[in-house]
């Protein structure tokens, strides 16, 4: 999994759900719970503005890897 | 409100409501299997043996079987069908969920008789919000301490045993206590809540007039039970139910009763199947046992790959309308059996599907469905799991299978271990 981090300088990476997608199986709030936490019916939602800060990065691969919706997206920028 | 103001259960407006409507049955059909492309049955000993080889074939040669038993039903093996089905609630309905030989009239849709399970849109989300606050992680971890508690009660029973019987003495009591206390039913009743679920989904094959009488106890035991909380309403599932409203007015009796049945029937045989499974594949796999028992922190990531490689849980769905699907001519009416487990095991879409990887870290499986309908229930199955194999795995590190041919798998759509014989001493 080494490669899911490899290669950072100055991008940014972001979260993102897609609710239409997203149907509450909660495997990002299980995987990366500080990137993700459920709502009141346990949809998943993003936390603060999705920006994962670098130690997170290979958590929030993981999430988008096994979102059985494909709902979580990831988001590079720079 | 009063609860002697509500009326909705009295035997007499509960017989006002009944409507006339019919369903169609087909011929029922038993016997070895002819040819799994053209003649599969997932209610033969071959099959709850074990599916996976006979799915695998599928896949290369006939990714989508077809049987003329139970009236007509496909079986597509492949992940992507399995799933463009399942997101797909315009072409095929969940009317039905249990694949049988009888076909609940049309006129049942959206609502179906076990909501949200056997509902559509519209009328499935709005049914299935009402559950969903229910089950959410923070929710059901409330049911922990008292489930890890129950677990080690249940190991404690074991003292001086040297065999014992996983399936039967472990695994199933685990859901059958948290659902019954989730619902408020008595927790002695627990062994008549078995005997409902062999009912519904095992007793597919039955006469018809015999799976009536068995479908009206398990209607029967809810009804008393919601009479119970009438009289003493608390804070539970049932009385949660029925008080609910749902567009500006209580819910039916009927969505009462059928969604406490979902609730009872869904929640047991499933958790009942994924504990005893990973309980199977770790007494037959001595290094996987051995890896877990010394990293704990591993659990989480093996208990998906339990329930990718052993998914408990197969739906069914009814074709709406006559059609060319994928290749293959979709008749109305004809049933789909959607199985999560072949989906699970596709090399299309997973490395080594075939193999049990406990520390596969990317497993998208299906276990719990896919789109809408995901089982409400998950973060709750999920929970039990993990419970159920943490506290095995520290008080009994080394078992063994004590007679792999005595173990027995259970029949019909929910698949797992009902005799699981353990050496532990």
């Amino acid at each position: 999994m080494t490669d899911l981090v490899a290669g950072r300088n100055m991008r940014t990476v972001k979260v993102q759900i897609n609710p239409e997608l997203c149907q509450g199986h909660g495997r990002c709030y299980d995987l990366a719970p500080g990137l993700f936490r459920d709502d009141d019916e346990g949809y998943g939602q993003v936390r603060s503005d999705g920006t994962v800060p670098l130690e997170a990065e290979r958590d929030a691969r993981l999430a988008a890897l096994n979102c059985p919706e494909r709902a979580v997206e990831l988001l590079e920028e720079g | 409100m009063a609860a002697a103001a509500d009326d909705r259960f009295n035997l007499q407006a509960l017989q006002a409501g009944e409507e006339e409507l019919v369903g169609t049955r087909s011929e029922i059909i038993t016997g070895p299997v002819a040819d799994w492309a053209t003649d599969f049955s997932h209610l033969e000993p071959e099959w709850s043996a074990d599916p996976y080889p006979i799915q695998d074939d599928l896949r290369q040669r006939c990714p989508i079987a077809h049987t003329e038993r139970f009236g007509g039903a496909w079986l597509p093996t492949r992940y992507e069908d399995v799933a463009a089905i399942a997101y797909d609630t315009d072409r095929f309905s969940s009317r039905s969920i249990i694949l049988s030989n009888f076909r609940p009239p049309r006129e049942l849709a959206p609502i179906g008789g076990s909501p949200p399970i056997s509902s559509d849109p519209p009328f499935h989300h709005d049914a299935r919000k009402l559950l969903l606050p229910a089950f959410t992680k923070k929710t059901v971890e409330r049911q922990e301490a008292a489930t890890r508690a129950f677990c080690h009660s249940l190991i404690d029973s074991f003292e001086g045993r040297e065999v014992v019987d996983a399936a039967h003495d472990y695994a199933q009591h685990i859901p059958v206590r948290v659902i019954a206390d989730m619902l408020g039913f008595p927790p002695e009743d627990g062994p008549q809540f078995r005997a409902f679920v062999e009912d519904l989904l095992e007793g597919i094959n039955l006469p018809p007039d015999e799976r009536i009488e068995r479908v009206s106890r398990l209607f029967d035991y809810l009804l008393t039970q919601v009479h119970d909380h009438l009289d003493r309403p608390r804070d539970d599932l049932t009385t949660y139910l029925i008080n609910a409203e749902l567009y500006g007015r209580k819910l039916d009796p009927s969505v009462v009763t059928g969604a406490m049945a979902l609730l009872l029937i869904a929640g047991i045989d499933t958790s009942w199947s994924a504990i005893g499974a990973s309980l199977w594949h770790l007494a037959k796999t001595p290094a996987d046992r051995e890896r877990l028992v010394a990293e704990p922190g591993l659990l989480p990531t093996a208990m998906e790959e339990f329930l990718r490689a052993y998914a408990p849980v197969t739906m069914a769905r009814l074709v709406k309308q006559d059609m060319r699907w994928h290749g293959v001519d979709m008749k109305a009416e004809d049933w789909i059996l959607l199985s999560f487990p072949a989906a699970n095991r596709d090399p299309a879409q997973f490395d080594q599907a075939a193999d049990v990887v406990i520390d596969r870290e990317v497993n998208r499986h299906a276990a719990f469905g896919l789109g809408i309908h995901r089982c409400v229930g998950s973060h709750l199955a999920r929970m039990e799991l993990r419970l159920a194999l943490e506290v095995w795995l520290d008080r009994i590190p080394a078992f063994t299978l004590d007679d792999p041919g005595g173990v027995t798998w259970s029949a019909g759509q929910i698949r797992g271990p009902r005799t699981l014989p353990l050496r532990i001493g």
